[in-house]
């Protein structure tokens, strides 16, 4: 077998796989675990003054924080090759669940994108962001890499059908972020380079007849706002004007912890949730957010090493896919709040207030840590 | 599907997802670089400028509006206050539910609908976190009554500004006018940052002449405010300068003589100090209560003004356009000596009438339809001032012409704006030649010359020019630019000084002694009011004629209706020795200068003997 051959000088050079340590018999990936720990207290400081020295919603954030740790460690409990059986039922409970939104879903704003049920509300497109790239790795995992044409087909169909649905809500951000997870494990699969590139020209010439056909107004009115945000100063980019002008203000030093000026004073919008990067980067100027930069940027490359080092190929794909989702929250909302990509619903990974992302976050670092402990026995 | 022949190639496997892995880390490092690169635009590169912004968006300017000056009369009362004036406003965002709480307002305090309207209209264009006024003006129990409910009505807000308060209203109002909220057009043309803070503006009046005056200077604060401008600490301040306070030349006790006087009557009083040229009262009936304007006179009350059929918001003192009648005779006395065409001493045969050569028109004197002949069958200077004679003045007039007529009346300040220190004077019409083919287009004809000789066809003046006139010739040709203002912060102003009419003394005591001999003299036309007099008083009555008397037909006043009676016109001053006051006076249809005469006795009476000062 190729596999045990590839660990035999790993099992020759550490005593490690004789005598798993404690963390591996637990599942828990030390580095990771540590990385993520200093992030979640580094996201509860930037919290506490984002959210105006609210201790409650300190908090209410440390018990997600707990629910999402918690979460974490049983989804890691749990071995791959259930993992991968479970993928293709869960994808199936996924799309039933958001057709049920569909009919019988409740919404805000125009948009329906929750299930409720018992009084307690949910977003099933939230399950689809690690079931999609689980049954996408499952369905390309049996079948020989590089994926051949027709299977990536049957990829991009499985990718499609939750992707369309959840357009549909309508919710644009978490639609191409679920495509992305899925389309990452294709990537990871080493699906030509011709049919990527071809995707990109793609991409790029669909933009217009998505602006003529696709994008609703507010949609549109959020891209030209990035665009040019002096446009409309009072209006739709107040939040962008006033996002630029706390980070920039910050300096290289900052403000200081709490005594940010932008944020305080109620100009920054949703300084706790989606632009609370713009109160770190007030605070503690570039010097902190170079510090966040520097743990993002470890955890992914634990993430990638997690990939590197897994022992099956769908190990490999879904720990790629779930670095790079990772990435992309991370870029994206850097980017929005800084003004270089259009407003999206998209929270910092792990720093901004709200459960339902960081239960996700927190359950995809599950599955991370459910590879990087995965047994040399594992599937294939 | 059936297991494919091409068995799965681990090592190949492992290398594409290696290979894959490198890539996407190099992508990762190259995105989160342009992230990167991005903050570091920001915060290092454009720092000042977002620093700046973020300063400009935190710190806020602030207007101070100034205290505006006061207004007192010569002896120290206050006649233009600033007082605070309680409003009921409400900060949209703190209310719960807004047609609740207005209605429960209701209850407590009248709100008309045209308040609601105006709140309604504001609240539209406010953000919800201004106040915005409901209701002004509360009186003390209403401000009671709204202290002891609010503790159940947030939102509901108990404001004070200071706001002009005019204690004498109406006694004063043509003399100080009034100050009003600012107007569109006023925002045009006022200094923006002066008045940013600033509600009031000076309307009409002493108020607006002198409104760069009164206004002082906008002070400022730096105050921190939050994204929904609320204040939340003051970082430095710099104080207003309130405005200068105004002292007037009037005089409370002589303008209420004139009010009084005056009582019912449509007319006008200026009493001018010959010496200084100040204006010591300026009457004009009706007035109306200047209060009303202070905060936006409503609709109603503004219609109530505007369509009365006295027309009180006209200032007939400075506006009113008049024909002198007799009381031009004095000037024109003075016209004929200084132009050499009559002499104290010469004659004039007045059988009652007066023909132009060569014309069977006869002009009639006044006297002619009560004795049916003339004054005398000649008449003197002194006698045709004395007895108000009109055939004298009629030959002056013809052989003086209408230009050289125009000539020596001009420096008494007819048909000229006297200068006054307030607004929207009227300069009224001295005619001549010239005047007539500009304004009319026509040529004069000789039988005009004859009716302007006693003041009456085109000539027009009003109260003021006739006070000043009357000033001119009780200071024997010493001319000032009449003054309301007396002092400014307690800097004197003087009146701006002209140049005299220089003429020989005895041309002015001929005059004078025509004009004492009008109130003193046995014939005299003003005699009624010498009665019980202790000092000696200089005048000239004077009748205008509101209609048109046909020839040979009788004025009869009591079968004309009110409006068409003649006005009743008197000037004077005294004591004719040393004169310190000159009073003109017009009451409108009086019939006669009777009217007139008794009011320029009380005003010269009280100016002289200080009667029942008012404090």
């Amino acid at each position: 077998m190729a596999d045990y051959l590839r660990q035999m000088p790993h099992q020759g050079s550490a005593d490690l796989a004789r005598r798993p340590s404690l963390a591996s018999r637990l599942h828990i990936d030390i580095p990771l675990l540590l990385l993520l720990l200093v992030l979640t207290a580094y996201g509860l400081v930037v919290l506490y003054s984002g959210s105006g020295k609210d201790m409650g919603a300190v908090i209410r954030q440390g018990r997600y924080f707990l629910l999402a740790y918690f979460i974490m460690f049983t989804v890691a409990q749990v071995s791959l090759a259930n993992i991968m059986r479970w993928a293709p039922w869960l994808y199936l409970v996924g799309l039933a669940l958001l057709v049920a939104v569909m009919l019988v879903g409740v919404g805000a704003k125009g948009a329906q994108r929750w299930l409720s049920i018992g009084g307690f509300r949910f977003q099933p497109s939230e399950i689809l962001k690690l079931v999609l790239p689980m049954t996408v790795a499952w369905y390309l995992a049996d079948r020989t890499l590089p994926p051949r044409f027709f299977h990536i087909l049957v990829a991009l169909v499985l990718v499609g059908l939750p992707a369309a649905l959840i357009l549909q809500q309508p919710d644009l951000g978490t639609a191409l972020l679920i495509a992305v997870s899925g389309l990452f494990v294709l990537y990871m699969a080493g699906m030509g380079w011709r049919y990527i590139f071809g995707a990109v020209v793609l991409a790029g010439a669909s933009a217009w007849p998505a602006w003529m056909f696709v994008l609703k107004d507010y949609q549109k009115q959020r891209i030209l706002t990035m665009l040019d945000p002096e446009s409309d100063k009072l209006g739709a980019g107040w939040n962008i004007i006033q996002s630029k002008t706390a980070i920039g203000s910050g300096g290289w030093d900052g403000k200081g912890w709490t005594l940010g000026t932008q944020s305080h004073l109620d100009f920054l919008p949703e300084s706790h949730t989606d632009f609370i990067i713009a109160v770190l980067s007030e605070e503690f100027g570039l010097r902190g957010v170079l510090v966040l930069m520097s743990i993002y940027l470890l955890i992914l490359l634990r993430g990638f090493w997690i990939g590197v080092k897994a022992q099956s190929s769908f190990g490999r794909m879904m720990a790629g896919s779930l670095t790079l989702t990772f990435f992309v929250y991370i870029f994206v909302n850097m980017g929005m709040v800084a003004g270089l990509l259009p407003v999206v619903g998209v929270p910092l990974a792990l720093v901004s207030a709200g459960g339902t992302s960081v239960v996700t976050l927190m359950a995809g670092f599950g599955i991370l840590m459910a590879i990087s402990t995965e047994k040399s026995a594992g599937p294939r | 599907m059936p297991e494919h022949i091409q068995l799965k190639d681990s090592h190949r496997e492992t290398r594409i997802n290696n290979a894959r892995t490198v890539t996407a880390i190099i992508l990762v490092l190259g995105m989160l670089g342009l992230i990167v690169s991005r903050y570091y635009s920001l915060q290092i590169t454009d720092y000042e400028i977002y620093r700046t912004q973020s300063e400009r968006n935190r710190v806020q300017l602030q207007p101070l509006p100034p205290k505006r000056g006061l207004i007192y009369d010569r002896n120290g009362v206050l006649l233009a206050d600033n007082r605070p004036s309680y409003m009921l406003s409400i900060v949209r965002e703190q209310v719960p539910d807004l047609e609740a709480t207005l209605a429960e307002l209701a209850t407590m305090v009248p709100i008309g609908d045209s308040d609601l309207e105006n709140f309604r209209k504001k609240l539209r264009h406010r953000r919800p976190y201004e106040a915005v006024p409901l209701r002004f003006r509360l009186t003390e129990e209403e401000r009671a009554r709204l202290a002891v409910n609010r503790y159940h009505l947030p939102g509901v807000v108990v404001d004070a500004q200071l706001l002009r308060y005019y204690p004498y209203g109406e006694l004063f109002s043509h003399a100080i006018g009034y100050v009003g909220r600012i107007n569109e057009q006023e925002v045009q043309e006022l200094d923006q940052s002066d008045y940013r803070g600033t509600f009031q503006v000076g309307k009409v009046g002493v108020e607006k002449y002198y409104e760069d005056i009164l206004h002082g200077d906008v002070g400022y604060q730096n105050v921190e405010t939050n994204a929904h401008g609320r204040v939340l600490r003051v970082l430095e301040s710099v104080d207003p300068k309130s405005g200068a306070d105004l002292v007037l030349n009037l005089d409370i006790r002589i303008q209420r003589a004139a009010f009084d006087a005056l009582g019912d009557s449509r007319g006008a009083v200026v009493a001018i100090d010959p010496r200084t040229g100040g204006v010591l009262a300026l009457v004009s009936t009706p007035g109306y209560d200047t209060n009303l304007f202070v905060n936006g006179i409503s609709s109603a009350d503004y219609s109530a003004l505007r369509d009365s059929p006295d027309v009180p918001l006209f200032n007939r003192a400075i506006q009113g356009q008049y024909p002198p009648g007799s009381t031009i005779k004095p000037f024109m006395a003075m016209a004929g000596l200084e132009s050499g065409l009559v002499t104290p001493e010469s004659t004039v045969p007045d059988p009652g009438w007066y023909s132009l050569p060569g014309d069977s028109h006869r002009y009639r004197d006044w006297i002619l339809r009560i004795r049916g002949t003339g004054h005398a069958a000649r008449v003197n200077m002194n006698m045709a001032i004395a007895e108000s004679c009109d055939v004298y003045f009629y030959d002056l007039a013809r052989r003086l012409t209408i230009d050289r007529m125009s000539e020596y009346l001009s420096p008494f300040g007819l048909g000229e704006r006297t200068g006054v220190d307030t607004t929207n004077e009227r300069r009224g019409v001295l005619p001549s030649t010239h005047w007539k083919r500009d304004a009319m287009g026509q040529p004069w004809y000789p039988g005009e010359t004859i009716s302007a000789g006693i003041g009456q066809g085109y000539m027009l003046v009003s109260p003021m020019q006739l006070a000043v006139a009357t000033s001119i010739m009780a200071s024997r040709g010493v001319r000032h630019t009449p003054r309301l203002v007396k002092s400014i912060d307690g800097v004197l102003v003087e009146a701006p000084l002209l140049e005299p009419i220089v003429a020989p003394p005895e041309y002015w005591q001929a005059v004078h002694e025509g004009m004492i001999e009008v109130v003193h003299g046995q014939r005299g036309t003003a005699k009624a009011l010498a009665v019980g007099i202790q000092y000696t008083m200089a005048g000239k009555t004077g009748t205008a004629q509101v209609i048109g008397i046909a020839q040979g037909s009788v004025y009869n006043e009591s079968e004309v209706s009110e409006r068409h009676r003649h006005h009743g016109l008197f000037i004077a001053f005294a004591p004719a020795e040393d004169p310190t006051i000159a009073v003109a006076i017009i009451v409108e249809n009086g019939g006669g200068s009777s009217a007139a005469t008794p009011i320029a006795r009380k005003v010269i009476d009280t100016w002289l003997f200080g009667e029942d000062s008012d404090g």
